[in-house]
């Protein structure tokens, strides 16, 4: 082998493929450079500015604040932390947002299942089209216009009011049945469409089996489809859990008096009082954490 | 214009050592209202323009109809952040990107006292004169220690507003808001903010003067759990907090809430004549803004030219206009028609109207009623106070 750094004189002949690809070469002779070469974007992103900005984030909340000027001042307290465990209000806020983002999940799962049965097997090709689109639309809408659309449809003198008052029915107004409702619209594709795919999986022959062997539609979905569903209904409820656990712009919008949400009081103290902020949210990260170590029992996650 | 500058900081002065005398005579410096500020020099005398000025302001302060004549007039290129609430401002003025801000009474403490804005030099300000009105001149908010740091922008009440569809008379009390058997409970509103305390302690003083509160941001802890009581009543009767405007808005519109708290401006923007507002006799909350500058700017010319560009009766009025409040300059109230109706809409040369509301201000721990024997809440305390109210 000969060094190409310098310009080869002219030849006749045509020039070696090798030497035209010295980058290619010396990936291919050093497996570092190829590691570091392939990884250190997204590891930078992840470290550098995801791990790094969330550790600064939460070393915050061992800080103290000067009470007048709200600057931070770095230093060792736990009073945050004892502030946010030994409040009630703040207990009940936490817990509250916690069976919040249950309840959508939940809600979430009850929608998909049908629909994802009856959209990867009954229906016509067409409607199944139909329907991917009406799912995945929202997705298309920006986020806050969502919120306004539901806080249009549940105000007093709203669309829902009046098509429920002939029947005798007046809505839920702004409270938190609302907010679970309007957090199940803007995340419900997210557990629909892997619910689907997951379905559309399921050879129709296991379906012909189990009517043959005597089950009834219900026993079937129980018995075969679910079991095999689950894997999809942990990766769908990973996502609407999550997401339901840090929002609180809903609670805001159509949450009404009581609807205070772990993300409502972190955002009222970011800017006047980062310390305890930076404590609150180590509560939905501690939610997560033990929902994906339950998911994780489950096996659940191993099939995804 | 010197006289009545001079009386009014003498009166100042007066009642500062009043104050002091009454708390703790040995010590005449540490009562009444003396706050520890960095000391921060003030410009001496203008330069040369820099071209270019960064200003933080609240929406519709900042707007290319008057900053463009200014950019003309002056060669100073004005970049606007507009920024939502109070502690946003006071957290990007820290940053020392900026130049300006248009601070309310509830930051321009923080910003004081945290040596983040510097002293003003009226001197080099020929348009902070005697036609800004009375009312927004040598407030705690904006003058301390003697210095002035803020020149005066616009202020406002928080007025009662309902919807005379269903509150068919005008209310003379906050009652219809606060108290549990309200003819309209479960269709108030209120601000969602923990500054919105304060407006339970204007109640409070008005209703139960054995509490001892004379002034809403003031409070001890034995006032603060007081007023946290009357708005942990007032959560079972309100239907929703508003923290955004349009929100309030359509709430009102939309028949969820008939009565509650709101701005001359949300009022005017329903553009629903069922709507009306009043200010009741307890008097109420308010605001009001003022320019103040960053302690760290690298345009400081440039930001005085603005700040004296803005002052002027025209300028002025246009932004209060612009925004929806009382103009600071009352000499617009003389240009024309308009503006005369703007003024009076908005009460702009009402300082009786005015003596009744309590600019937000920032609660710290030093009583700034003059008290030296307890130790008040601050903004922390009221912050977690909040969230109790709505737990």
């Amino acid at each position: 082998m000969t060094a190409t750094s310098t310009p080869a004189p002219p030849l006749p002949a045509p020039r070696p493929v090798r030497a035209s690809k010295p980058v290619s070469t010396m990936l291919y002779r050093h497996r570092w450079m190829r590691l570091v070469g392939l990884l250190s974007l997204p590891l930078t992103w992840l470290v550098g500015l995801y791990i790094v900005s969330l550790a600064l984030l939460l070393v915050t909340a061992f800080w103290y604040i000067d009470s007048f000027t709200s600057k931070v001042i770095p230093g060792f307290t736990l009073d945050n932390f004892i502030l946010v465990f030994s409040e009630p209000a703040y207990i009940n806020t936490s817990l509250r947002t916690l069976g919040i983002a249950l309840a959508v999940t939940l809600l979430s799962a009850l929608f998909a299942v049908p629909l994802g049965i009856f959209m990867a097997k009954l229906a016509s090709p067409w409607v199944r089209a139909v329907l991917a689109v009406a799912i995945t639309l929202p997705l298309w809408a920006g986020y806050l216009v969502k919120i306004l659309a539901m806080r249009i449809t549940f105000t007093e003198e709203g669309l829902f009011n009046w098509l429920m008052t002939p029947f005798g029915i007046s809505g839920p107004g702004f409270s938190i049945p609302t907010v679970v409702l309007t957090l199940t619209y803007l995340w419900f594709p997210y557990m629909a469409l892997p619910v689907y795919t997951a379905i559309r999986q399921i050879p129709v022959n296991l379906f012909d089996a189990s009517a043959d062997l005597g089950a009834r539609g219900f026993t079937t979905i129980r018995t075969v489809v679910l079991p095999l569903l689950w894997p999809a209904l942990i990766a769908g409820s990973v996502f609407t859990f999550s997401l339901s656990l840090g929002d609180y712009i809903v609670a805001r919008f159509v949450g009404g008096a009581n609807a205070q949400m772990i993300g409502s009081i972190i955002a009222s103290n970011i800017n006047l009082n980062p310390p305890v902020a930076a404590a609150f949210s180590v509560i939905p990260i501690a939610f997560v954490v033990i929902y994906l170590l339950v998911t994780r029992r489950t096996g659940a996650l191993e099939r995804m | 214009m010197k006289t009545k500058l001079m009386a009014v900081s003498a009166m100042t002065a007066a009642a500062a050592l009043l104050l002091a005398g009454c708390a703790t005579p040995a010590d005449p410096g540490a009562g009444g209202i003396v706050f520890d500020v960095p000391d921060v020099p003030m410009l001496e005398a203008l330069g040369d323009a820099e071209g270019s000025v960064d200003i933080v302001a609240w929406s519709g302060f900042v707007e290319p109809a008057w900053a463009d004549t200014f950019t003309e007039e002056t060669g100073c290129v004005v970049n606007r952040r507009v920024a939502g609430t109070s502690d946003e401002m006071v957290q990007l003025m820290r940053t020392g990107d900026y130049d300006l801000v248009s601070a309310s009474g509830d930051a321009s403490l923080r910003l004081i006292v945290g040596g983040d804005v510097a002293p003003i030099n009226r001197d080099l300000l020929p348009n902070f004169g005697d036609e800004i009105v009375p009312g927004m001149q040598g407030q705690l908010y904006d003058t301390i220690n003697g210095k002035v740091y803020g020149v005066p922008i616009g202020r406002g009440a928080n007025i009662l507003q309902y919807n005379t569809e269903v509150v068919t008379e005008t209310p003379t009390s906050w009652d219809v808001v606060w108290e549990a058997d309200s003819p309209y409970a479960g269709q108030i509103t209120a601000y969602d903010a923990p500054i919105y305390i304060a407006d339970a302690a204007v109640y409070l003083m008005y209703h139960q003067p054995e509490l001892g509160i004379t002034n809403p941001y003031a409070l001890d802890e034995t006032q603060l759990a007081a007023a946290v009581d009357l708005l942990k009543q007032q959560n079972e009767i309100v239907a929703e907090y508003w923290a955004d405007p349009v929100a309030q808005i359509t709430s009102f519109v939309g028949g969820t809430t008939v009565a509650g708290t709101s701005w001359e401006i949300l009022r005017k923007l329903a553009a629903d004549d069922r709507m009306a507002g009043t200010l009741p006799q307890e008097g109420s909350t308010g605001w009001s803004d003022a320019w103040m500058i960053s302690s760290e700017s690298d345009s400081p010319n440039c930001a005085y030219l603005w700040m004296d560009y803005t002052s002027q009766a025209e300028v002025n009025g246009a932004i209060a206009m612009n925004f929806g409040m009382a103009p600071a300059n009352g000499a617009f109230c003389e240009l024309n028609d308009e503006a005369a109706a703007h003024c009076e809409e908005f009460n702009a040369l009402n300082e009786e109207y005015f003596e009744n509301v309590w600019y937000w201000t920032t609660p710290i721990e030093q009583c700034i009623d003059g008290r030296t024997e307890v130790q008040c809440t601050s903004f922390q305390d009221w912050t977690n106070a909040w969230a109790t109210v709505k737990g």
